[in-house]
């Protein structure tokens, strides 16, 4: 059928060098989410704050995070902060960049999720003598997590993907950057990249249907 | 102002990057939108089940790296099947495809939200399947979808910087080769980012707005 | 003339038609009383042709409803049908809704639609709504659109599904004095209602469903005064509390 005869064996061959890489994506995604998360709830705050200054500086990190390409953030992070005299490795400038996009998506996730959190609940908590970042500690933000949880899923899944851009600031340790030298030394493309398509398949599918479960078990009542 | 190697060729040349994001996005966005009612309806009209296939199919699209799939298909296309076909055509079949699949989403969360029983109604007067649908099903789901499809719209758009894989030379990669070229990083990478920003913001702020004004109806 | 024999119809286990043989003749005013699950309501969508039936026939003006080669669509322009959720178009005006069927359907110039539509509008007391959306009118106000929607037809029978069932009581009555006038003109109805004042004022026949199946049916006088069934007196005497 194909003048092109499929070489899957001498691919597969390159499979525990391809999970070694899937293992980085992994390891950034799952960093970039706990680094975003963190970023975020500290943005929320500041857009909590009252004061103008901070609750500009989220919108402002909000706005271009969701309203820029992400490889535009990862190059921001790589060729931009180098102008700047800071110069940030690939792994480093893969992270900060996705972990700024992580920030910024989750900031929007959790203002639409704080709508859904009647204003009395604070004012319930504020009355029980807690101060007002007791108040968000302990009443708001487990609430505003547990509203974000699907929207932070999705993100996860966005973070696993968008470690392939790393491939372009001269990341070579993740399975993107994996294939990719992989590629340039045996030049089965095809191959090599649609076992690297399956393995992304796999993790993505594994994190749904992990987040089910947990969210299954986390949120009974 | 700025002490600049920046030429009018420069900007020139970054113009046409800014074309080519544009020219792909639109077309990529026009196809995939058509693709995706059609996959929306056909999902919605036959069920879970007999539309698992497609649903599946659908899902390998938001599941893997859009870098590989540009990748995969530039080689299944001209290493296996010996197309021809330019780098840009290559962009825009896969951006479509992708696109479609989270457009049928979108159309299918679209038709969900009209109530069976407005549905039964135009029916109970006569109106056939087709006629239920463009008068009644249309203009309601449409409601409903379009703040989503907007963003999914500036989504393709942002997306689209990284169909350089299949040398397509669209705006981010304009600006790379001229960073490599006169190390001027943050200018240039700020006049990228204004492009896409002034394009997206006012549109994903129009979205919000409608999303927020018909959610009151 | 509406023919319905034997007809037997179930949702999964549950039967909710128990072969039931009822004629509506011309010019007859019909209304079926019941408890809830007594399948009053379905039998109207199934005549409408909405819901399939299992086994037995619905005829209307001869022709067999659930047949193979009949038009439902042209069928459907002779039944008119009115829901207990008035089912307005909300992106439509009040005059579009109306003139909706009979440009898309029938085929008419929008300006004979009009004026149909804004005949019966009038009719129904909405003559200066017609530019206005439904979201804005109020419950008893939308259900006489949908009224009117489907009298714009020009159907030869009316069905209505428990059309005041939704509404606020102090809007049931403004609803229940369209159905009286249309009574009144002659238009042949099956009304499926909990309004046990009005159905003895315009029935000419009243029905009595239960589980499935017709207990009763006779004139309005001898179901309300003298009811044989002892599940008709039954649920009379509990409807009255």
């Amino acid at each position: 059928m194909f003048n092109y005869t499929f070489q899957w064996k001498q691919a597969m061959a390159r499979l525990p060098q391809m999970l070694d890489g899937a293992l980085v994506t992994m390891q950034i995604a799952l960093l970039s989410m706990l680094l975003g998360i963190l970023l975020a709830v500290v943005l929320t705050m500041f857009r909590l704050s009252g004061i103008r200054v901070l609750a500009g500086f989220t919108k402002t990190w909000v706005e271009i995070a969701r309203n820029t390409p992400a490889l535009f953030q990862i190059y921001m992070a790589h060729f931009g902060v180098a102008s700047l005299g800071i110069y940030l490795n690939p792994f480093l400038s893969l992270l900060v960049g996705i972990t700024f996009n992580n920030a910024g998506y989750l900031a929007e996730n959790f203002r639409g999720a704080l709508k859904a959190i009647p204003d009395t609940q604070t004012r319930a908590a504020r009355s029980l003598g807690l101060g007002a970042v007791g108040a968000f500690r302990h009443v708001v933000l487990p609430q505003m997590l547990r509203i974000s949880f699907l929207p932070m899923t999705n993100q996860m899944v966005w973070a696993i993907l968008m470690t392939s851009l790393g491939v372009t600031v001269g990341m070579n340790t993740d399975l993107y950057g994996v294939t990719q030298d992989l590629n340039a030394l045996t030049f089965r493309t095809f191959e090599l990249f649609a076992i690297a398509a399956v393995i992304f398949y796999v993790i993505t599918k594994v994190i749904t249907l992990g987040a089910r479960l947990i969210a299954a078990r986390l949120f009974r009542y | 102002m700025f002490d600049t190697a920046l030429t009018a060729n420069d900007f020139i040349f970054l113009a046409k990057g800014a074309w080519m994001t544009i020219l792909v996005t639109i077309v990529s966005v026009i196809a995939g939108t058509v693709l995706g009612i059609v996959f929306g309806t056909f999902r919605y009209q036959v069920g879970p089940i007999w539309a698992a296939p497609l649903t599946f199919v659908l899902d390998i699209f938001r599941s893997i790296p859009l870098l590989i799939q540009l990748v995969l298909a530039n080689a299944f296309l001209g290493t296996v099947l010996r197309l021809n076909l330019s780098g840009l055509t290559i962009a825009c079949i896969v951006l479509s495809m992708y696109c479609a699949a989270y457009c049928a989403e979108i159309v299918r969360g679209g038709i969900e939200a009209v109530p069976t029983t407005t549905r039964r109604a135009a029916r109970s007067l006569g109106l056939t399947w087709w006629q239920d649908m463009r008068e009644i099903v249309l203009p309601l789901a449409t409601r409903v979808a379009l703040p989503s499809w907007i963003g999914l719209a500036l989504g393709v758009m942002k997306d689209s910087a990284l169909v350089y894989v299949v040398q397509v030379t669209e705006l981010l990669r304009s600006t790379q080769i001229l960073i490599t070229r006169l190390q001027e990083p943050l200018l240039l990478l700020m006049i990228c980012g204004a492009f896409y920003f002034v394009i997206s913001f006012p549109l994903a702020r129009f979205g919000g707005y409608l999303e927020k004004r018909w959610s009151h109806d | 003339m509406i023919e319905i024999e034997n007809v037997r119809k179930s949702f999964g286990p549950l039967e909710v038609l128990k072969g039931i043989d009822l004629t509506v003749q011309n010019g007859e005013v019909l209304t079926v009383i019941g408890g809830s699950g007594s399948g009053k309501s379905t039998l109207l969508t199934c005549i409408n042709g909405l819901e399939p039936i299992d086994s037995g026939r619905i005829l209307i003006d001869g022709t067999e409803v659930h047949a193979k080669g009949t038009d439902l669509n042209k069928l459907r322009r002779k039944v008119g049908i009115v829901f207990q959720q008035w089912n307005a178009f909300p992106h439509l005006t009040v005059l579009e809704n109306v003139t909706l069927a009979p440009r898309k359907v029938l085929g008419m110039a929008r300006a004979q639609a009009e004026e149909i539509a804004v005949r019966q509008l009038n009719h129904v007391g909405l003559g200066d709504k017609l530019k206005t959306y439904p979201g804005r009118l109020s419950g008893g106000q939308q259900q006489r659109m949908a009224i009117a929607r489907a009298l714009a037809m020009s159907p030869r029978y009316m069905l209505f599904d428990e059309v005041t069932s939704a509404l606020d009581p102090q809007l049931v009555g403004e609803v229940l004095d369209t159905l009286k006038m249309l009574a009144q003109e002659g238009m042949t109805m099956i009304l499926v209602t909990h309004e046990m004042a009005f159905a003895r004022d315009v029935s000419d026949r009243v029905a009595f469903f239960h589980q499935g199946v017709m207990a009763e049916i006779g004139p309005p006088a001898h179901i309300f005064g003298d009811p044989q069934h002892p599940e008709t007196r039954k649920f009379l005497s509990s409807s009255r509390q």
